[in-house]
């Protein structure tokens, strides 16, 4: 897996984001490998979210590019970048409450297909929208909670539907902000099965911020170590482990809980 | 109606696969509840159809007034309880369409049919119009914007005295013919009457309609949600404006059928004061079902027309009763009686 042979689906050229005299985001340069899982570690308020903001059209940077497969998207607003693949999860989960979970991920559907200017259908009967809808339901193994309000189920079972929400988009690129964050320990693991899954599909491009040390290294073809907005590590997990500054800025004392 | 509505917003009981449809117990919530609803939805209508036989006089008027308030209070809730938009100036879309009308009548005398469909395009366009700088607002701002101009709008209409005859409004115009060859006695009340139920009906299918298709599924996403629906590729502030332009339009219509009922057009139908009635219907009656609205504007007209009858206090009692409502039925006195049903089973 040399860089050279590589295929680049997203380049980041000094990307910073500056509030007021702090710098979110300094002077990031980054290529992300199309169908690599990358995950973006660092303590809290390193700029990881803000970075994902960056990218995802939430914010505008202050500075540096985002180019994606070979675009300038930089300052693009959010549905542009959605349509052009990008598509993100949320830190605290972001979904349609009241409505039902499969009503969720066929939001998403319609909006994919370009559906929501149909105004004289009855979108409970909408067979293409709602066939997509059920094989994802199923892939992710929300069929059974298909028919319940998003509101009303787990905080776990949440999550799995804001990633199936993110995954309707069909995306080439998945930005994932702490998807097992608060999540059982049987829960992360499902999560992690489902990233490996489809990371090994070949559809998609994973980049994934996490605290769980165990799921990074057990995910992660590379990891980019965040410290104060910058980058600090870039490299595969065998490296960034033995990275003494790595050791000495974020991962400390944590030397057990590395273990993969 | 009632009971398909009720599976899009309340919980929905385990999926029931029987009937047919695409997907288990997606339309369809249960059979009986549906037949009820169906049922519920029949004995509405039949009262409504028979009312001139069988009501008092009086109640023609009341039950018109109803129809038309409650057509304007549900295209109100296109924005609101559909879109997430508080807006405080529908009445500038209402004032307009019974400007409209008002003004035809008066100087071409066109068939009535006409007459509303004019209405209908003129409150579209300002509705676009307005909307195109309001939706890019949020929240209060959005609500503050639409305020400023639907005072604007009043301002106009009062002030333009060559135009709209100031504050005295456009009256005397006569009502002629219906249009399509019907030969209906459009000054006769109770003919009249008839004319805005069937009207009336015709609109709110339509709107029913564009609430469940996929368009209104974006909608309904947007007032949950409206960051996470940018983030699924959807241009939210197109969606929001398509929303307030189409429910400006059915506005228009409601205006439209206001004029020759009133036999007038005057200011006070765009004043800001008239922009609180839809957001008040929609309170009471509950925003959270399609038919929340009209079952609001029924509401409110005839609290008005018992408690003026009884106090000059009318506006103290509404106030007590909307406060009542938003403190411990905040879903509305529809919305309210159905999960009372539904708990009972």
């Amino acid at each position: 897996m040399t860089a050279a042979t590589q295929d680049i689906i997203l380049q980041v050229t000094g990307l910073g984001k500056r509030f007021g005299g702090v710098d979110a985001v300094a002077n990031v340069d980054l290529d992300v490998y199309r169908h690599e899982t990358l995950a973006i570690i660092g303590p809290n308020g390193a700029g990881k979210t803000t970075f994902y903001n960056l990218l995802s059209g939430r914010m505008h940077p202050s500075s540096g590019r985002i180019v994606y497969e070979g675009r300038d998207i930089t300052g693009m607003p959010p549905h542009e970048i959605s349509r052009l693949g990008i598509s993100r999860s949320f830190q605290i989960n972001n979904i349609f409450e009241e409505m039902t979970v499969r009503e969720n991920v066929e939001v998403a559907v319609t909006a994919l297909r370009g559906e929501g200017r149909r105004w004289h259908n009855v979108a409970s009967r909408n067979r293409d929208v709602q066939a997509d809808a059920g094989a994802l339901l199923e892939r992710l193994s929300l069929s059974d909670l298909a028919d319940q309000r998003a509101g009303v189920i787990s905080y776990g079972d949440k999550r799995l539907v804001e990633i199936a929400v993110v995954l309707a988009t069909r995306p080439k690129l998945v930005l994932l902000d702490e998807p097992t964050a608060g999540m059982t320990p049987d829960e992360t693991q499902r999560v992690m099965q489902l990233v490996k899954s489809l990371g090994q599909s070949g559809d998609y491009t994973f980049l994934i911020t996490e605290h769980d040390m165990n799921v990074v290294f057990g995910l992660a073809d590379r990891i980019l170590v965040m410290h104060r907005g910058q980058k600090l590590v870039l490299g595969t997990p065998e490296e960034v482990r033995a990275h003494p500054e790595v050791r000495r800025a974020y991962l400390g004392t944590a030397d057990e809980e590395m273990a993969p | 109606m009632l009971s398909q509505e009720k599976t899009l917003n309340g919980e929905r009981p385990a999926p029931v696969a029987l009937r047919g449809a695409a997907r288990g117990g997606r339309a369809a919530a249960s059979g009986s509840k549906a037949w009820m609803g169906w049922l519920a939805g029949a004995v509405v209508l039949a009262l409504l159809v028979a009312l001139p036989w069988v009501a008092p006089y009086f109640y023609i008027f009341i039950a018109t007034e109803v129809l038309i308030l409650g057509l304007l209070a549900a295209s109100f809730n296109l924005v609101f309880g559909y879109t997430g938009m508080l807006s405080f100036g529908h009445a500038a879309f209402f004032g307009i369409g019974s400007y409209a009308v008002a003004m035809l009548l008066q100087a071409y005398q066109w068939p009535l049919l006409a007459c509303l469909l004019v209405a209908v395009i003129v409150a579209m366009l300002l509705a676009l119009t307005i909307g195109f700088f309001c939706v890019r607002l949020n929240e209060v701002y959005f609500a503050m914007l639409t305020l400023a101009f639907g005072m604007m709008v009043f301002s106009i209409a009062h002030q333009w005295r060559s135009v709209t005859n100031g504050s005295d409004g456009i009256a005397g115009f006569m009502v002629g013919s219906f249009g399509l060859g019907l030969d209906l006695q459009l000054g006769n009340p109770s003919v009249y009457y008839h004319v805005v139920l069937v009207i009336v009906l015709l609109a709110a299918a339509l709107l029913y309609l564009i609430c469940r298709s996929s368009f209104g599924l974006i909608l309904r996403a947007i007032r949950q949600n409206p960051e996470r629906v940018a983030f699924c590729g959807v241009n939210v502030r197109v969606y929001r404006l398509a929303s307030f332009t189409v429910a400006g339009a059915f506005a228009g219509l409601a205006g439209g059928l206001m004029a020759p009922f009133l036999r007038i057009a005057s200011p006070e139908l765009l004043h800001w004061s008239m922009s609180a009635e839809p957001v008040l219907m929609t309170i009471l009656g509950g925003s959270g079902y399609f038919l929340g609205p009209f079952v609001g504007a029924a509401m409110f007209v005839l609290l008005e027309t018992w408690i003026t009858s009884m106090t000059q206090a009318w506006m103290l009692v509404l106030g007590i009763i909307l406060a009542f409502m938003v403190m411990f039925f905040r879903r509305g006195l529809l919305g309210t009686l159905l999960d009372w049903i539904r708990e009972r089973k």
